[in-house]
């Protein structure tokens, strides 16, 4: 049923229909919405036969999950930014244990300096604990891809991360068609565990492994996550059919076909990045997009396919390596690099702790990775003078502050200069 | 009338012999579940091995076998496991260090919710993992009150990374990050934490806390304590050969030892209250515990006894007079 209703109600009420059985609530902004949800439909019985623990930690919530999971529970928790790192022992041993957990992660970026807006930095952090990635694009897709999410789990046996943008999907009011009970116990059958604590079949589960099995043990996490491919294809065509809309998969193509540039970006910026496409196409330019909406395991061969016939690519990366660059675009490259004519790759870093990424940049930034590309990440709508006025400052004094703190001061002396030239010219 | 009481020669303490038939403590039957079984690669003596025998065993009669098993990373983990071999004859699981108790909560919600509450579920852990890293966790399950019996084996220091110093480290007690080294050798005084009276804290149903000196004892604690729905907390203390620098032969007479010195106090309280302490018969000095470890040999050096001595001492003496220990 169609409704106007905000992002994290929707997956609240989607999960719901997932019927978990074990949901473990901490709260933390901007997932919070979402597992307040979950516990107003389990306090008002809509979702019955499940446990709704307050935890008092993300690594108690995620503890709780592997317990319940491993027990033989549908389990489920949320989390977001400090949230997903406070936890990050449990998510690796989630994962290696195998334990088909779901959890949402609201996206925000990771401090100091501590900042509760939207990016990728929390997901890319843990990009390598073994959990499946997926990046929604719109509310709808939020929503429908839990229902993903916990099939796919289950199947593989693997635990799977829906990345959510905080903030611009978590708290948007946006129209998302809500499925109906009987079409998600349909797609998603009743949790059966391939390992459980059962005292009528005793086992032990989480023993040493050492140099003699460990590397085949690891293997087998690897050779899980490559049978995802197809699995993840299959799943979304599968609610395609049954659903009726598009949501999920490995990635999806914009104009990109015949693209002179293709972007490559993932979660709620592709929207804008749509739009940007229409207008230079309009004006006559040859701009497309992919939309990566499974970034773990990374989908190497389908971007390769998609990709193989630009000239130019553009990675968009809503989080920082500080050492690195684009942690996105590193992977981009790392799977184009053997195609027998390889696009040359242009890394941006756009988007952190929230800035809005506006579709006059993106103009700017798209023709300029066609007429002037650049070596190197670039750092979309820098504020180039601050940072040049704070290097110089730094350069004169050694005890010259904390950073984050001299940047708000520049920057207020800055406003207030400003305020004083326009209160001068009104006079 | 007066009431007799019979003791053992030497030891002085209630043995098999001089109690009824039905109080026998039994090592070998065909009913007993084994949770535990032999195999495992613990040291030779030791008490953690022993007690989690003793206390799962209990758990397990207590539950009809109907039990799941959550253990802490730790000695307890690592010398039951030495995977494909396993000594759990249950279902039993090792997550992290510091999460048992959080784990076991989420077991225990799957039981409540797929229908098999009958299921109980226990998490056990060493000192480290319980009294520190796993005291956040430990905690939160305590204050919801989940369906959980926490049974931490208590060696008073980081055994299985090499023996360094945890926050139930008794003071002066030698340890690898806390060496018998410069002007105050050993563990510092006025540190640390007794996890069992900041369960009590918690007002959760049952906290007790045990000894492998008295197995006796420590089954009937166990046993009450799955009588018992919601959070519950056994502190077992179990000697280490290893890291007390003890003859293996010796686990038994340490534990009893710490009892009899009042050092480690033994009892029982139900939502919030202390209901029941072990009394001492005829307390012990404690240079006789110390003497009998390593840890504490830089209090005797040179047949000469350490001030220090008389502090801990003094710590046994508060446990005495704080706890109504002594026999009268």
């Amino acid at each position: 049923m169609l409704e106007q209703i905000e992002g994290s109600k929707a997956m609240a009420r989607v999960i719901a229909l997932c019927r978990p059985q074990v949901i473990c609530a901490y709260p933390i902004t901007p997932q919070t919405h979402i597992v307040e949800g979950l516990g107003d439909l389990v306090r008002e019985g809509a979702l019955e036969t499940c446990e709704f623990i307050n935890v008092e930690s993300e690594f108690a919530a995620l503890s709780v999950a592997i317990g319940s999971s491993a027990a033989g529970a549908r389990s489920y928790t949320a989390t977001a930014s400090q949230g997903l790192l406070f936890m990050a022992e449990a998510v690796y041993n989630a994962a290696g244990l195998g334990l088909p957990i779901v959890m949402t992660l609201g996206n925000r970026a990771i401090g100091a300096p501590i900042n509760i807006w939207n990016d990728h930095s929390d997901a890319m952090a843990l990009r390598e604990s073994g959990w499946v990635q997926l990046f929604a694009e719109t509310n709808q897709e939020a929503a429908d891809l839990h229902v993903i999410a916990f099939r796919l789990a289950e199947e593989l046996s693997v635990p799977v991360m829906v990345c959510v943008d905080g903030f611009i999907l978590t708290h948007a009011m946006e129209r998302v068609d809500i499925p109906t009970q009987q079409d998600v116990d349909a797609y998603l059958p009743p949790y059966e565990p391939v390992q459980v604590l059962d005292p009528a079949d005793p086992i032990s589960i989480g023993a040493m492994v050492g140099p003699d099995a460990f590397t085949e043990v690891r293997y087998l996490q690897y050779y899980k996550q490559h049978t995802a491919f197809d699995l993840i294809a299959d799943l979304a065509a599968e609610f395609a059919e049954r659903f009726g809309r598009a949501s999920g998969g490995l990635l999806r193509q914009y104009r990109s076909a015949d693209a002179e540039l293709v972007v490559v970006a993932m979660g709620s910026v592709n929207g804008t990045i749509k739009d940007v496409i229409d207008e230079m196409r309009g004006e006559g330019l040859s701009v497309g997009l992919v939309t990566l909406v499974t970034f773990r395991p990374f989908p190497t061969a389908a971007l390769q396919q998609a990709l193989a016939q630009a000239r130019h690519v553009l990675v968009i990366d809503r989080s920082l390596d500080p050492g690195m660059g684009g942690p996105l675009a590193s992977n981009v490259d790392l799977a184009l690099r053997n195609l027998a004519s390889p696009p040359a790759i242009h890394s941006a870093i756009a988007g952190l702790g929230g800035r809005p990424v506006t579709k006059a940049s993106l103009h700017r930034l798209f023709r300029q990775a066609m007429t002037e590309p650049w070596e190197g990440p670039h750092f979309l709508d820098l504020n180039e003078r601050v940072v040049g006025r704070e290097l110089h400052r730094r350069g004169k004094a050694r005890r010259s502050g904390p950073a984050a703190e001299s940047i708000l001061k520049i920057l207020e002396t800055e406003r207030a200069a400003a305020f004083q030239a326009r209160s001068e010219t009104a006079k | 009338m007066q009431k007799l009481k019979f003791y053992q020669k030497g030891t002085l303490t209630v043995g098999n012999r001089l109690v009824d038939e039905a109080s026998h403590n039994v090592q070998a039957s065909q009913e007993r579940s084994n949770s535990l079984t032999c195999g495992h690669r613990a040291c030779q003596g030791c008490g953690e091995a022993l007690g989690a025998r003793y206390a799962i065993d209990a758990a397990m009669r207590a539950a009809g076998k109907q039990l799941i098993a959550v253990n802490a990373t730790g000695c307890l983990e690592v010398f039951t496991t030495p995977y494909p071999e396993t000594s759990w004859q249950m279902p039993w699981m090792h997550s992290l260090f510091g999460n048992a108790a959080a784990v076991a909560t989420g077991a225990a919600a799957a039981m409540r919710v797929t229908g098999k509450s009958t299921t109980r579920v226990v998490a056990q852990g060493g000192d480290g993992g319980t009294t520190d890293i796993g005291f956040g966790c430990l905690s939160g399950m305590f204050e919801r009150n989940d369906d959980v019996l926490y049974i931490c084996y208590d060696n008073e220091g980081y055994m299985n990374t090499g023996v360094q110093r945890s926050s139930a480290t008794p003071p002066a007690a030698r340890t690898a990050t806390t060496p018998a080294i410069g002007a105050q050798p050993g563990n510092v005084f006025g540190t640390g934490k007794f996890v069992p009276k900041i369960a009590v804290a918690h007002d959760i149903p049952y906290v007790a806390t045990a000894s492998v000196a008295d197995l006796h004892d420590l089954e009937a604690k166990v046993t009450k304590a799955m009588a018992f729905h919601g959070a519950r907390y056994i502190q077992i203390n179990v000697p280490c050969p290893l890291g007390w620098g003890a003859a293996s032969h010796d686990t038994i007479r340490l534990a009893r030892l710490a009892i009899e010195t009042g050092l480690f106090p033994i009892f029982e309280a139900e939502y919030g209250r202390i209901t029941q302490v072990r009394r001492i018969r005829r307390p012990k000095p404690v240079a006789e515990y110390l003497k009998l470890q390593r840890r504490y040999a830089h209090l005797f050096r040179d047949g000469v006894e350490d001030p220090r001595v008389a502090r801990i001492q003094a710590i046994a003496d508060r446990h005495i007079d704080e706890y109504g220990l002594l026999e009268t």
